[in-house]
Parts: structure tokens; sequence; C-alpha cells
């Protein structure tokens, strides 16, 4: 049986069936209760607000509410406006237009200008499903990665989006929150502490990494747990903050294991293994494979269905893993 | 707060013209730049900074000043040069050091500079700011205004169209837009690139305030800032029919001067036909 690691206080049904809520959900409800105390938060929304979930706040505090209309350039601009004149914008839209279509007035007016703004990228990865390829953003976390200046988060659940949101909400600076649309289980509870820019190690083990965020989290734990039964003790790493990257304590855990599995469900190019690999190549070369979108573009289907089509689930993790040991004890 | 100048028009036309000086100077040493519409907006420029804004020059993070911002960066000699002449930086900074590594005077502006509320280059960008500022501003109840310079190729951003659309729904009248319409971009004449006639029928359809004056005209200016500032429910666009290169005869009207400095003895015979002007 996988040992969680106390300290992070996890759902105790993550393997026997947990909970399932969209982290999206997690962030409409944080950004409400943010905005109850902090008069300075504004959120803006283009024509998305419901599957957004900054409904929940423009129901709360219309007068700080802002309808955009389909207009992702102008949704960035007017953010940046607002961060100057001493507001803490939210933006949201799906990611496959905000950052997808805005890149240069994010770049620009956010990033560049060092503005307080806090980007909500929903319905990102494959599992948007049926929408098909042009909704199914996979390129933003690369995209936003290389943006000096901006934070990047992919949180894994329901709980983590809530508590993302709200050090967003106290952290100077541009923050890219990039959400899903699915329900996904819930692993960590309200109570599991949350620090940008720093990695929770969620099961310590010896043979092998496994650094994952977002959604795949919960393969990664159902891989280790499964990995634990075969004899192979996996330390389970929950990279939430890609940006910046928690290089101590990933690096502090491959010394030990010499073997890596990343996870993710964006481009593995630019993404969180495209990160770590950079960070190994240049610190900590050792076998590493990497679980993600490799070089292509998504296409209709069910979650559950494409998450198997695309290799991005527990059972891929685990082939991974045993591919890494293998080069590691070659 | 007010215009700390309140400058007469027989000063603001002064200013002007010690501002196209000087930015000629600062084009020449630089090497770099654009002469042609800088040259053509200083008045506008000159009065919204000596006549129509509220600022500080000496407090450049006020929080009750107006918001001025320049959507297309490449005016930025005029907009250094102004800075100037108000106190935000010294000239001899602004003549020697523009586009120089290491100051605080890029190409293209940017926070750097005080005095300056937004970085602009990518054609566009201040208008959806200057739009979430004067958003800020009403939600706040505060009096301060918005002034936002653009260009006329820049309104063929679709970013430019956004932001106006949003500016005219929300009828944010605390916002007083100069449109510098000199009918050239970098490929030629605004009107054989993509035509012109558009941009103030989309702004009236838009719900805007339209005032359309010689932009080279301070009488005309200062009657426009007036006009606008009196505006209520909609935001005003003042369009400022003006010449490139005005005030430097070989530039004028002249597309090729959209984004080069003077060379050269073009340096010398630019600044006698200043020096022209002026006498």
């Amino acid at each position: 049986m996988l040992q969680l690691n106390k300290y992070y206080n996890l759902n105790k049904n993550i393997f026997s069936s947990p909970d399932l809520e969209a982290n999206r959900v997690g962030f409409g409800v944080a950004l409400k209760d943010v905005g109850k105390t902090n008069k300075d938060v504004v959120a803006l929304c283009c024509d998305l607000t419901e599957s957004t979930r900054i409904i929940e706040f423009a129901k709360a505090y219309p007068e700080r509410f802002f309808e955009i209309g389909v207009a992702e350039q102008n949704l960035a601009g007017i953010a940046a406006g607002m961060a100057l004149t001493g507001k803490i914008p939210f933006m949201a839209s799906y990611a496959a237009f905000s950052p997808g279509r805005n890149f240069d007035q994010i770049r620009v007016s956010i990033a560049y200008s060092n503005t307080n703004v806090k980007i909500i990228g929903a319905h990102a990865g494959v599992t948007v499903g049926p929408d098909g390829a042009t909704h199914q953003m996979l390129e933003d976390v690369a995209l936003m990665r290389t943006l000096p200046n901006m934070t990047v988060i992919v949180p894994a659940d329901f709980d983590q989006a809530y508590a993302a949101t709200v050090a967003a909400t106290s952290f100077v600076g541009p923050v890219y929150i990039r959400l899903a649309r699915e329900k996904t289980p819930k692993i960590t509870t309200s109570t599991t502490p949350f620090t940008i820019g720093k990695a929770n190690v969620y099961a310590k083990g010896r043979d092998v990494t496994i650094i994952a965020n977002g959604p795949m989290v919960y393969e990664a734990l159902v891989a280790a747990e499964a990995l634990e039964k075969q004899k192979i003790n996996v330390e389970v790493i929950d990279c939430h903050s890609v940006k910046p990257l928690d290089a101590q304590t990933i690096l502090t855990s491959v010394a030990k294991t010499g073997a890596v599995v990343t996870a993710e469900e964006a481009q593995v190019t630019g993404g969180l293994g495209g990160a770590v690999a950079e960070l190994l190549g240049e610190h900590m070369p050792v076998p590493l494979k990497r679980i993600g979108v490799l070089d292509r573009f998504g296409e209709s289907g069910e979650p559950a269905e494409l998450m198997k089509a695309f290799h991005l689930t527990a059972h891929d993790i685990q082939l991974a893993v045993h591919e890494v040991i293998a080069r590691k004890n070659r | 707060m007010n215009n700390p100048f309140n400058y007469s028009t027989p000063m603001l036309k002064k200013t002007a013209h010690a501002i196209r000086v000087d930015l000629i100077k600062a084009l020449a040493h630089a090497g770099s730049g654009h002469s042609g519409g800088p040259l053509g907006l200083a008045d506008c420029v000159a009065a919204v900074y000596f006549y129509g804004a509220s600022i500080d020059p000496h407090n450049p993070h006020h929080p009750d000043r107006d918001r001025i911002i320049f959507s297309a960066g490449h005016y930025s000699p005029v907009i250094y040069a102004t800075l100037a002449h108000a106190g935000y930086v010294s000239i001899n900074h602004f003549i020697n050091d523009y586009r120089m590594f290491g100051g605080c005077l890029d190409g293209h502006p940017n926070f750097k500079t005080p005095g300056i509320e937004t970085a602009s280059g990518p054609l566009g960008q201040g208008t959806s700011q200057a739009a979430g500022m004067a958003a800020a501003a009403k939600l706040d109840k505060k009096e301060w205004r918005v002034w936002l310079f653009m260009s006329d190729g820049e309104q063929q951003e679709g970013q430019v169209q956004e932001a106006a659309m949003w500016m005219g729904f929300r009828k944010l009248d605390n916002v007083i837009a100069i449109l510098d319409a000199n009918n050239m971009q970098i490929d030629g004449h605004v009107s054989n690139v993509l035509g012109e006639k558009w941009i103030e029928d989309n702004y009236r359809n838009y719900g805007w305030y339209i005032i359309t004056i010689d932009g080279n005209d301070m009488k005309q200016i200062m009657r426009a800032i007036d006009e606008a500032k009196e505006v209520r429910g909609k935001p005003t666009l003042i369009i400022a029919r003006t010449v490139p290169g005005k005030g430097v005869k070989f530039m004028e009207n002249d597309y090729h001067w959209h984004g080069k400095p003077p060379v050269g003895k073009e340096v010398t015979e630019a600044l006698d036909d200043l020096g022209k002007e002026v006498n």
C-alpha cells in the first residue's frame, strides 16, 4: 500500500472512489471568496462566464465584474489597464483563446509590463473532449512558461485550484492558472499546504520519481499504488508550479531515485516535461520518460477515450516507470 | 488636480517648436527612430501636456493624475521630448541617451521612463489599457481622465476596434482619444493601404463623440480639448489631421520618413527648416 505523506493531509478516499469535481469549480468558489474580503479584486470574462465559473463572482459582485465580449486581445489589455490602476484583475476565457489568441497582449501589456493580472485558462487539455482539436489547448503551458515575470500554475484538483486562486490573489505579479473542464478525482483537501513555486511530495520513494501536475497527479498516484504492489517504490511529486520550477525538491528527489517520469496533459515540448528535462539535462542527467501530448493535435472523443488514445493514463505512467528503471539498471 | 502649466497659445506653439527641434537632435544622435509621425503630432502632444491634462511631473505617480497613453510607441521621440520639456526627464538625457543601452529612454516606451503609463510598441495595446484604466476610474468614482494617442494606421489592428467598441458601449466619457490622422504608414498612405473613411464611421457607430480638427493648428487643438472635456455619456475621439514631418519641408507628407532619422547634412537642413518656421 502506497504511503501518502501525512504532511499534505490528502483525501483519504483517493484509492477508493474519490469524490469528483472540476478544478475550474474550485477556482470559481475561491474567486467569490477572495472577492468578499479583497475589494481590489475584479473579474473579466469573454462571453464564457458560466463555463469558466467566473459567474460566481459576477453574481456576488456585479459592479466588479466586466463582460468584455468575444475579444480576448481586449480582455488582456483591459485587465492590464485595471492592474495599472491598482486592481487585481482575474481574466478568464478558454485557454485556447487566452493565451491562445492574445499572446502578444499577454507578453507586452502583462508580462513585460509586470502588471498584476491573473490569467485563467479554462478547458485546457484533451479532456475538453468532443469539441475537438481547436478547443483542446495543449500549448498554453509552453507559451506562458517562456515569458519573463510570468508564474505558471497547473492545479491538480478542486481544492488546489481554490488554494492557487487564493495564493495568486496575494502574489504580486502576473500568474497563469490552467484549468480543466472535466470532473476529476479530489486528491487534496482544504487543508493541503499550497505555496507557489513549492512542489508537493505526496509519496516518498527510492526507485523512481514521478513528477506530475494537473489531473495527471491522480493518474500518477494510481500508478504509484499499482507499482508499490510490484515492489517498485515510487516518489510522487505534484509539481503544480511549472514556473518557478521547484528545482531543489526535484533534484533532491532525483539524486535519491536516479530515474524520472513526468506526466501532464499538455505538449511535453515546453511543458512540465520540457521544464524538467531542461533542469535534469543541465544538473543531473538520469533516465527520463515524459508522458504528455507528443507533438500532435487533439481530436474529438470522450475524455476517457482520449486519455487512453493519447497515452495519458496511470497504465501509461506505469509502463514509463518500468522503462526508466530498466534504463537506470542497464 | 489641474494642468500645472496652463500655457497660452503662443507658449504652446513655442513649446511644440522646441519639442520638434529637440526630437530631431535626439534622432540624429541615436541614428535610428521615427521622424515623420512625431513631428506631425508635436502640437497635439504639447497641448495635452501643457494645457489639457491634469499632471504633476514632480510626482509622476500621483494617484489623481490623468493617464496619458501612447498606444503607438514609435512616437517615442515626441513623447520623450515632451516629457523632458515638462520636467519628467532632463533634455540632455533625451538628446544624448535616446535609444542607448543602459538609459531610461528605449526605442519604444516602457516603465523605465518617469511619466510613461504603458509599455507600447505592438500597435493597439494602449487602447485596451486605456479602456481598463477608464473603467477602473469609473468603478472607484475618480475624476481623472485618460488621454489616448493613437495613429491612423494603427486602426487596422483588430484590438483597436475591440477596445473602441467596448469604450463606446460602456460610455466611458473619461476617455479623450486623439487620432493622429496623418495618412501615413510604413507601406504608404493609409488611404491606399486599407482606406480611411471607415475609421470615423466605426467610432461613430461605436458611440463616440467625434471632433475633427487641423492637428497642427494650436487654437483648434485647444478648442477641441475644451469641448471634449465637456462631453458626457460618450468617449471622445479628436481626429487630428496632421502633416507628417511637419516643420521639415523635405519630410512633410513623404511616407518614406515614417521610420528613419535624418543623417548628415539632413540634420542641419531639418534644424534650419524648423528655425525658419519659428521665425
